[in-house]
């Protein structure tokens, strides 16, 4: 993996075993998805000054980000002040490289881990493997993705493509091989579900010396890291072990310990459509006595300062990733996480994934094209990020060409120079999207077809398809939900 | 090299800042604080205990003179053998607790810094305090005072019982809470009983933390 793309998409199954699959897919991201967005409305009803901390929370952001070299400095100097050590990636190898000799200097062999996107997007767990250290993800929903030999396909809950049928039987089935089995007779009832991950990672909290977590913010004033979490697992992991290592973008960083009034508002309520989460761990550098008595904090770039290039890409590093925008898409919806090919699925997937990776990658570009630009995810999106409008400017830049920066250094995109992979995508989905009729025939077909469906579009749509399986096609097609959306937003 | 690689994202950032003039400042970037200091809960009290409740937390009432004897009811109840407390725990909340004739023997674990993690996943139920409370949100503050002791005994044993004093630790939100807190302190902020929504995006209680949670409003 390299900067959120994931090299060599897993073979897919036979194509009836897919369109099977897929159905089962569609309808527990149905099920999942309609129920937190009606939740999520609720809990956000309840403030009658959202909007004054979205736009607190979207100016906090932009502060940050306007003078992120300042803010960086002062995390520095604070966490290292409070006893931690602080280290510099510029990108996934040099992070990974930091970690692994830092586990290594303690003679361990395993870590547990707390969930953490950074992690993902950089490949941790692959490159620990490489070096012989095992890393147990102790969230639910990984342990879940983990013991399936599966991919996340959702920022908060990456076994969302999962229903409970399927989690009872990966216990079952796959518990014994990375620790303590799961209990004979276990049934599909979440609590019992949630008893059998509580026995099986418990041992492994016990015996855990290394830990290895993200953070949802870092206060520059104070050096403060905030983990947002539910389950427990995350209070384990930055409490019982000796050795704290915590990768964190960049960009999360927030002013001030006054800051989390409004994030700690915003963020519980956008994602788990709760008033505040069960458990928000806050610490700053080590505590005599309570907790690790080791602490690093590794700030990882990895294509966050491009990003931060883009005037108007920009502010995709706002996102303090609650996953509102996933919930509320209609493409994600309807073809879930996987399709999308990245670490960060969904809108801010489509935006961020390009930005961080460079659009060099075809995969990578092809992704401002995942969207109807229905608008739903900025209304949602807790700090404001016009996600529709960098879209539009992605899809343009793919199309155009134009100055970007690339490992910190400004480069031209030119599009009548060796990307033409990149240019026939774009081509590809602007052919489709301009043709409305070709586009129906193809998906009528498609859904007519879905069990003999092909893993390649002909003609033009040949290049988008080619670095990735074709999803299958819904039985009701994208043509008419699209149609239909568009047909809503016209009086 | 993490040296060279601070000087090169540190440069990277700058470049890419270009467009931010010179002259502007961190404080120049206009913060709009116009939300709410507070949603103005008539009762605080009742807020917070209505919301712990909302999330499943088990709240009950007492007055100082009744609070020892409601400690030791919980644990009765719930069939503890052996508690864990924080080193500063006030010595009357375990009055009924230790050794009151009859007592059902309880042994009282005091925490000490060489305690291991399976020491305290032995016991059965941990009584602490709070740093403070906040209605709006349901939210318990622990920031590793005396009373409270270290983050991990009140996350390995299944079984928490809080004692929060209403109303002087109870504030109406979060931007009043963050003021009385120090952030040089270990915070654990606990909304409920540990949970997931892990499974097709529903709540539901009992992960690692745990699954039980008491709390207890002493109305001084
Ligand atoms: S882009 Fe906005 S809505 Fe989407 S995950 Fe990020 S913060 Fe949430």
């Amino acid at each position: 993996m390299n900067g959120g793309v994931y090299v060599g998409m897993p073979a897919f199954p036979e194509a009836a075993e897919a369109a099977v699959r897929d159905e089962v897919l569609r309808g527990n991201l149905r099920h999942a998805t309609g129920t937190i967005r009606a939740r999520r409305a609720a809990a956000v009803a309840e403030l009658s000054d959202w909007a004054a901390l979205r736009a607190a929370g979207a100016a906090i952001k932009e502060r940050t980000l306007r003078h992120l070299d300042h803010y960086l400095l002062q995390v520095e100097e604070r966490v290292t002040a409070a006893g931690g050590v602080v280290h510099w990636a510029a990108d996934a190898a040099e992070a990974n490289r930091i970690v692994t000799d830092l586990v290594r200097e303690t003679g361990e062999r395993e870590v547990v881990k707390v969930k953490s996107m950074a992690t993902q997007e950089i490949g941790l767990n692959e490159a620990l493997a490489e070096a012989g250290i095992t890393a147990y993800e102790t969230d639910l929903a990984e342990l879940i993705v983990q013991l399936g030999d599966d991919r996340p396909s959702h920022i908060l809950v990456p076994a969302i493509h999962r229903n409970r049928g399927e989690i009872r039987e990966i216990f079952a089935d796959r518990m014994a091989t990375w620790g303590r089995p799961a209990p004979d007779g276990l049934t599909d009832e979440p609590a019992e579900l949630a008893e059998a991950a509580r026995l099986h990672l418990r041992e492994k909290f016990l015996r855990a010396r290394v830990a290895v977590s993200g953070a949802n913010f870092v206060v520059a004033e104070t050096g403060t890291l905030a983990v947002v979490e539910s389950e427990g697992n995350g209070r384990m992991c930055l409490t019982l072990p000796e050795t704290l290592i915590s990768v964190v973008g960049i960009e999360k960083i927030v002013p001030t310990w006054r800051d989390l009034e409004v994030f700690l508002q915003l963020l519980p309520r956008s994602s788990t459509a709760e008033r505040m989460n069960p458990y928000t761990s806050l610490w700053t550098g080590t505590t005599e006595g309570d907790g690790p008595r080791a602490f690093h904090l590794v700030l990882l770039d990895n294509g966050r300062s491009d990003t931060l290039a883009d005037t108007v890409g920009r502010q995709a590093l706002r996102c303090i990733r609650c996953s509102a925008c996933l919930n509320v898409c209609p493409v994600y919806e309807r073809t879930g996480g996987h399709a999308y090919g990245s670490v960060y699925p969904g809108p801010i997937g489509a935006i961020l994934t390009p930005q961080l990776q460079g659009m060099e990658d075809e995969l990578a570009a092809s992704l401002p094209y995942a969207s109807s630009l229905c608008g739903a995810c900025y209304e949602v999106c807790p700090v404001a990020i016009d996600i529709p409008d960098v879209l539009v400017h992605l899809r343009e830049r793919a199309a155009n060409g134009g100055a970007v920066s690339r490992r910190g250094t400004p480069v031209r995109i030119r599009p009548a120079r060796g990307h033409a992979a990149e240019r026939a995508a774009m081509r590809a989905a602007a052919w489709a999207f301009d043709r409305p009729g070709a586009l129906r025939a193809a998906q009528r077909l498609g859904a007519a077809t879905r069990r003999l469906h092909p893993r390649r579009l002909p003609g033009p749509g040949r290049a988008w398809t080619a670095s990735r399986d074709l999803p299958t096609f819904p039985e009701q097609s994208f043509r008419d939900w699209w149609t239909r959306n568009r047909d809503d937003r016209q009086p | 090299m993490t040296t060279d690689s601070r000087d090169l994202i540190l440069a990277r950032v700058r470049r890419a800042l270009v467009d931010v003039p010179a002259e502007e400042g961190p404080a120049d970037v206009p913060v709009p604080r116009d939300y709410l200091t507070t949603h103005s809960p008539a009762d605080p009290v009742r807020t917070l205990a209505e919301n712990l409740a909302d999330y499943r937390a088990v709240v009950h009432h007492a007055d100082p003179a009744g609070l020892p004897a409601l400690i030791a009811d919980r644990l009765a109840e719930r069939g503890t053998r052996t508690l864990v407390v924080p080193p500063g725990l006030p010595p009357e909340w375990l009055s009924a607790v230790v050794g009151a004739p009859g007592d059902p023997g309880i042994a009282v674990r005091v925490d000490s810094a060489t305690d291991s993690p399976s020491d305290l996943d032995a016991a059965d139920s941990v009584l602490t305090g709070c740093a403070l409370a906040v209605a709006e949100t349901g939210t318990i503050v622990l920031d590793g005072g005396p009373d409270q002791g270290r983050r991990r005994i009140t996350l390995v044993p299944d079984h928490h019982v809080c004692v929060i004093r209403a109303p002087e630790q109870v504030v109406d939100s979060l931007p009043q809470a963050l003021p009385r807190l120090d952030p040089a302190r270990p915070g654990t902020w606990i909304s409920g009983p540990s949970a997931t929504s892990d499974i097709e995006l529903n709540r539901v209680e009992g992960v690692h933390g745990p699954r039980t949670l008491e709390v207890i409003l002493v109305h001084i």
